[in-house]
């Protein structure tokens, strides 16, 4: 247990490493640069900016510096919020971000998996059909269609809930749904495949001649194991939805992260690029690391082996 | 391990036989033809700009005008043409790369599968829509260059929509790189393998005559979900801003012109809602399309 832990922590700071040397290589080598404006600016002064940046001097010693530095968690300051650091920019937005994904997330696995048992214990019936159809319509529909439809309905027409802004708890309900929708589509399909395929295992026989009432037998027995393709999706999911999203955070008005994965790249700013795919990087393999422990929970003939 | 399954022979007549496929594939076609075919019979230009602005659906205009009084219904078949070009062919830019990094290091193994193998991993560890627009940023100068000097420079109005493709297809291979990987390794311990191996034909030979007819059949079904994710990712892209160019419209720049014009004091829902809908139901036939074929393979 202990070696497995050990190898995988090693493996994902290899990972880790690659993938923030591809970013920074990636973003210094796009044409442009963190100071390049419509206006040039006078040689001198941009020298001193880059200067100031740790932005002068050779790549590779701009990267090994930069490395050294993250190393020493130091995430340097952004070149476009000037004298701001990506540490107090990550802090600030994280936490809303954070929150709504974790909303988001958890009405994506209830109702995706409820959805998905409905399915697939009524395989080949109407509610079947229906539930499959409504998961293909959810993928189908993009999140910036499917965001302003639903202020559109329920914040204008309706005047149910606010239109956008972070004000109180149900401004998030609209932002989470939009996010939660094609993550419900694919946890449901996932979810009927994989329990369809289950149902037909001898030891759902057995647990019927134990005398088990059906409920226990689909719910408690034929689920849990049903599950692993659905938690091995869920890791991803999770990182991904906890990170922000720049399509809900732009619809709803919201001071999240997500839309610095895009604004960062688009002003050249190295530095919180750097931070944000560090961030989305650890939480990713946290997740899938924790993924497989819930695996041996779920199917105890499964052993963590790295 | 299931049983790696071909294109065999009856595959189509099963996938007719699903009232949801036929449907799917006559959606796609019609989508298809009036796409490439109805803007020869329509008097209204995409790009021509007019005085009747925010019009709403009518006789003249079936779909509405939008904010420079442009007619809607041929804005909406040139973002249909436009998405569906960048789907397809990204999506087919993707099969090929990702069928030959599946291929090589299922068949070479060894030290070559693990770096293949393990260059995936880091790509998959970065947002995927960092990478798509660092990849256009890149591959811009290099096509701008090259687009100028190609038959005299004709073809640089469309350089945008080249870089999306390019892009796209680089960065959506992953998936289709594993799964194809995957089975070639269960392939590869096969007899008729090894026959052909004993044989001494050569790898090139076997990869292409004995292992990629096996694959077909995974390959296409994969394939037929690529297409919308592609599609979905370029109209993503376009939304922010980054894909294709006005006057050029896509799904994507329409859903994003039609999403900022909806208020509270004046709804221009056409804007909105004819657009989504075409893109909507195209990738809902698309993903029902490809669901039906992974059932008929495995029938």
């Amino acid at each position: 247990m202990l070696s497995f832990l050990l190898r995988r922590l090693a493996s994902m700071a290899g990972v880790l490493f690659c993938v923030l040397s591809l970013t920074f290589f990636l973003i210094r080598l796009a044409p442009g640069g963190p100071f390049t404006r419509e206006r040039k600016l006078p040689p001198a002064i941009e020298q001193q900016l880059l200067a100031k940046y740790h932005l002068d001097g050779s790549l590779g010693q701009q990267y090994v510096e930069y490395l050294s530095d993250v190393l020493k968690g130091d995430l340097r300051l952004s070149t476009k919020y000037r004298d701001r650091s990506v540490r107090d920019l990550l802090a600030q937005s994280l936490p809303l971000s954070a929150l709504l994904g974790s909303a988001a997330f958890l009405l994506a696995t209830t109702l995706g998996v409820w959805l998905g048992s409905i399915a697939a214990i009524r395989h080949g019936t109407v509610s079947d059909s229906a539930a499959m159809l409504l998961a293909l319509l959810l993928i189908s529909i993009p999140t910036f269609v499917a965001g302003p439809l639903l202020v559109l309905v329920f914040s204008l027409h309706l005047g149910l809930l606010p239109v956008g802004g972070w004000t109180s708890a149900s401004s998030l309900l609209l932002p989470a749904i939009t996010l939660a929708g094609p993550a419900i589509a694919s946890i449901a399909r996932l979810t009927r495949t994989s329990l369809l395929e289950t149902l037909q295992a001898p030891f759902l026989r057995t647990a019927r001649a134990k005398g088990l009432s059906e409920n226990r037998v689909v719910y408690v027995h034929a689920l849990k194991t049903a599950l692993l393709p659905v938690v091995s999706y869920l890791g991803p999911l999770a990182a991904q939805l906890l990170t922000g999203s720049i399509v809900v955070e732009t619809i709803f008005n919201l001071p999240g992260t997500g839309s610095f994965f895009v604004n960062a790249i688009l002003n050249r700013d190295v530095f919180l690029l750097g931070g944000v795919v560090l961030v989305y990087c650890v939480l990713l393999m946290g997740m899938n690391l924790l993924v497989d422990f819930l695996y041996t929970w779920l199917d105890p003939r499964i052993r963590l082996e790295a | 391990m299931k049983q790696p399954i071909s294109l065999r022979p009856g595959l189509l007549s099963r996938l007719f036989r699903k009232p949801t496929a036929l449907a799917s594939l006559s959606l796609l076609l019609a989508v298809l033809v009036a796409a490439v075919f109805l803007p020869i019979f329509l008097s209204h230009d995409p790009h021509l700009t007019s005085l009747q602005t925010f019009r709403p659906p009518g006789a003249e205009h079936p779909f509405g005008t939008d904010l420079n009084g442009r007619d809607l219904l041929a804005r909406t078949l040139e973002g249909a043409r436009i998405s569906l070009l960048v789907g397809f062919t990204g999506a087919a830019v993707s099969l090929l790369i990702g069928t030959s990094v599946g291929l090589l290091a299922g068949y070479a193994g060894g030290r070559l599968d693990a770096l293949l193998m393990r260059l995936v991993d880091v790509l998959y560890a970065v947002p995927r829509l960092i990478l798509i627009i660092l990849a256009g940023f890149l591959i811009d100068p290099w096509l701008q260059r090259n687009l100028a000097s190609f038959q005299g420079g004709r073809w640089v109005g469309y350089s945008k929509i080249a870089i999306l493709i390019l892009a796209l297809g680089c960065i959506e291979w992953l998936t289709m790189a594993r799964i194809v990987r995957g089975q070639v390794l269960t392939l590869k311990t096969l007899p008729f393998v090894e026959a052909a191996r004993v044989l001494g034909q050569s790898p090139v030979r076997i990869l292409l005559r004995h292992l990629l007819p096996n694959l077909s059949g995974v390959i296409v079904v994969y394939l037929t979900l690529t297409v919308p994710a592609v599609i979905l990712d370029e109209s993503f892209l376009s939304f922010l801003g980054m894909g294709v160019q006005a006057p050029q419209a896509s799904w994507g720049t329409l859903l994003s012109d039609g999403a900022t014009a909806l208020n509270p004091v004046q709804s221009h829902w056409w804007l909105l809602l004819f657009p989504a809908t075409a893109m909507s139901l195209t990738l809902l036939a698309l993903n029902f399309l490809g669901d039906a074929l992974r059932d008929s393979l495995a029938e």
